[in-house]
């Protein structure tokens, strides 16, 4: 296996069963696989792409622009206060 | 055996901007929370981030003040780790292709200059902030601060003590405040600094493990957070232990630092190119716009006031450390006051009392020009440099001009030697055991004459008119 579904699951906060772990674990087996199939084109001449549009310097000038009303952004919050998000007990 | 520290710094600055640094959103400090933010900043689905060009340009002015070259391509990446504060779960910043790289800082330390090289300028945005007192089982989430601009400024290991890195922090924060791109408020988390930290003994090439210190947060802990991390790395290696690299949390309450131990499993960050942003390629002809526009930096005006002014290294270090001193100081000199004596008088009194009602120089209530007026009685004889300290506490409480409160207080100086020698007389009269020893040859009592003279005058009397007549009448 080159992957750890183990380590990829707890960078995602994700808990898996075993069942799903051997099952997830096949299936992106098979989609490196498939990526590894890639490497046997030779692109060493060729630059990564990081983007696909052949477009630079996009920006806005520094203006400020209308806020959401603080009850419309925490609507969807799954647990609020009249102020704030809540969130449990973030110890360290 | 002797060790030695090496230390880099990675300096979070935010950036001076009216909005945030991906959408339209306030970055107004201190509002009510969860007022400033909108569907880009708290990361709804299917919304666009686009760059706000005032965050390039001062992450750029930033790069050229420090010597950095400018990269033609640059783009952002995204940092994935899962936070409270992190609404999107990943922190859109930049990894490869930074937006400056390769400058310099010099920094005066025991009246040696020291370069500490810049590895890396990037652009990032804020996280928010979390809340945890008061909650009982809860903490607390302000969005206000996600996605406000920050510039991360990171240092390559050229720092050797405690002492160099204060000093580093320090010039930093001249420098951005000079080109006004930060404004440099460490309370309130303007600038904030990690510190790399690692020992060695002296003479070993390698490295030593290091340890990353967070949550230093004031120019106090800059030194305080990294004495003590060096002390604890070297009495780890003494007791035969070794170094972990890992995060550790600066406590400024305990004095201490103490290890993250959750931190560890996120340093996975997974990085990469965010698809959201398209990349950088900053036009040369703009580069050097910026270039051309960049104020005099705190170092060069420095050279000048030693030059120009025959100030002491000391005096224009001073004057030059804020930009709004420097330019008070030279408008005062303008306005004819002779550079030395405007020095003198803003180190001292002038910076006592702003110092005391927790001022800057921009709320003076005392103008420049008013120095230097009062300067000009000072020259004129008009007044002695002694009732001069009274004159200008009262500009200053007063906002009225030195003439004014002069005339209404009766401050004049009295050069008349009629009527400083009828102190004299009096005084030579009223001691006449302290003349006799006088002329014994203790001439130190003239001192003492002088003193009473003053004192019968209220401190009015020219002093070297009174000197010249004390001699006199006493040999």
């Amino acid at each position: 296996m080159k992957i750890s579904i183990d380590h990829i699951a707890s960078l995602a906060r994700l808990s898996v069963s075993e069942e799903e772990k051997s099952l997830f674990g096949a299936q992106l087996e098979s989609i490196l696989s498939y990526m590894d199939k890639l490497n046997e084109l030779d692109t060493s001449a060729v630059d990564p792409t990081s983007h696909v549009l052949e477009i630079s310097n996009v920006t806005r000038e520094d203006v400020t622009a209308q806020s959401l009303d603080r009850e419309d952004a925490l609507a969807n919050a799954p647990d609020k206060t009249e102020k704030f998000y809540r969130v449990p007990k973030i110890i360290e | 055996m002797k060790y030695e520290a090496v230390i880099g710094l990675e300096v979070h600055a935010q950036m001076r901007t009216e909005s945030k640094i991906f959408c339209g959103c306030s970055t107004r400090f201190g509002s009510e929370p969860n007022t400033q933010t909108c569907e880009i900043c708290i990361g709804m689905p299917g919304v666009l981030p686009v760059l706000n060009k005032k965050a390039l340009e001062f992450a750029i002015r930033t790069g050229l003040a420090m010597g950095c070259t400018i990269s033609a391509y640059s783009r952002f990446a995204r940092k994935n780790y899962f936070y409270p504060d992190l609404p999107k779960g990943y922190q859109i910043s930049q990894f490869e292709h930074p937006i400056c790289e390769h400058g310099h800082v010099d920094v005066a330390v025991d009246g040696e200059t020291k370069r500490v090289r810049i590895t890396r300028i990037h652009m990032e945005e804020d996280a928010g902030k979390n809340i945890h007192e008061g909650g009982g089982n809860y903490s607390f989430v302000d969005l206000n601060r996600a996605g406000v601009p920050l510039m991360e400024i990171v240092s390559e290991p050229d720092i050797r003590s405690p002492k160099e890195a204060s000093e580093y922090m320090k010039k930093l924060r001249t420098i951005l405040r000079y080109l006004g791109v930060c404004d440099g408020n460490m309370d309130q988390g303007s600038l904030r600094c990690d510190a790399n930290v690692s020992v060695r003994p002296v003479g070993q090439k390698e490295y030593g493990t290091r340890a990353e210190v967070k949550n230093i947060n004031s120019f106090r802990f800059v030194e305080k957070a990294i004495d003590y991390e060096i002390r604890r790395q070297i009495r780890v290696v003494e007791e035969g232990g070794k170094v972990v690299q890992e995060t550790r949390l600066w406590d400024s309450a305990k004095g201490i630092t103490e290890s993250m131990r959750s931190k560890e499993e996120a340093h996975d960050y997974r990085y990469f190119p965010e698809p959201d942003l398209v990349p950088i390629a900053a036009e040369r002809r703009w580069i050097d716009e910026l270039r051309a526009s960049l104020p005099e930096l705190p170092d060069a005006k420095k050279v000048r006031f030693v030059s120009a002014y025959g100030l002491p290294e000391y005096d224009a270090d001073l004057l030059t450390s804020e930009k709004a001193v420097a330019e008070w100081f030279e408008e005062a000199v303008k306005a004819g006051g002779q550079p030395k004596a405007v020095s003198n008088w803003m180190m001292g009194d002038l910076m006592k009392l702003l110092n005391g009602d927790n001022r800057e120089i921009g709320d003076c209530p005392v103008g420049p020009e008013r120095l230097a007026g009062m300067l000009k009685l000072i020259d004129k004889g008009t007044i002695s440099g002694k009732i001069a300290k009274t004159v200008f506490e009262e500009m200053y409480r007063s906002g009225k001009d030195a003439e004014q409160i002069v005339r209404e207080k009766g401050l004049l100086q009295i050069s008349d030697e009629s009527a400083i020698e009828k102190t004299v007389d009096e005084l030579i009269a009223r001691h006449p055991a302290e003349v006799e020893r006088f002329r014994g040859g203790e001439e130190k009592l003239l001192g003492f004459f002088v003193g009473q003279a003053m004192k019968a005058m209220k401190g009015k009397a020219n002093p070297q008119v009174l000197n010249e007549l004390l001699k006199k009448k006493l040999s």
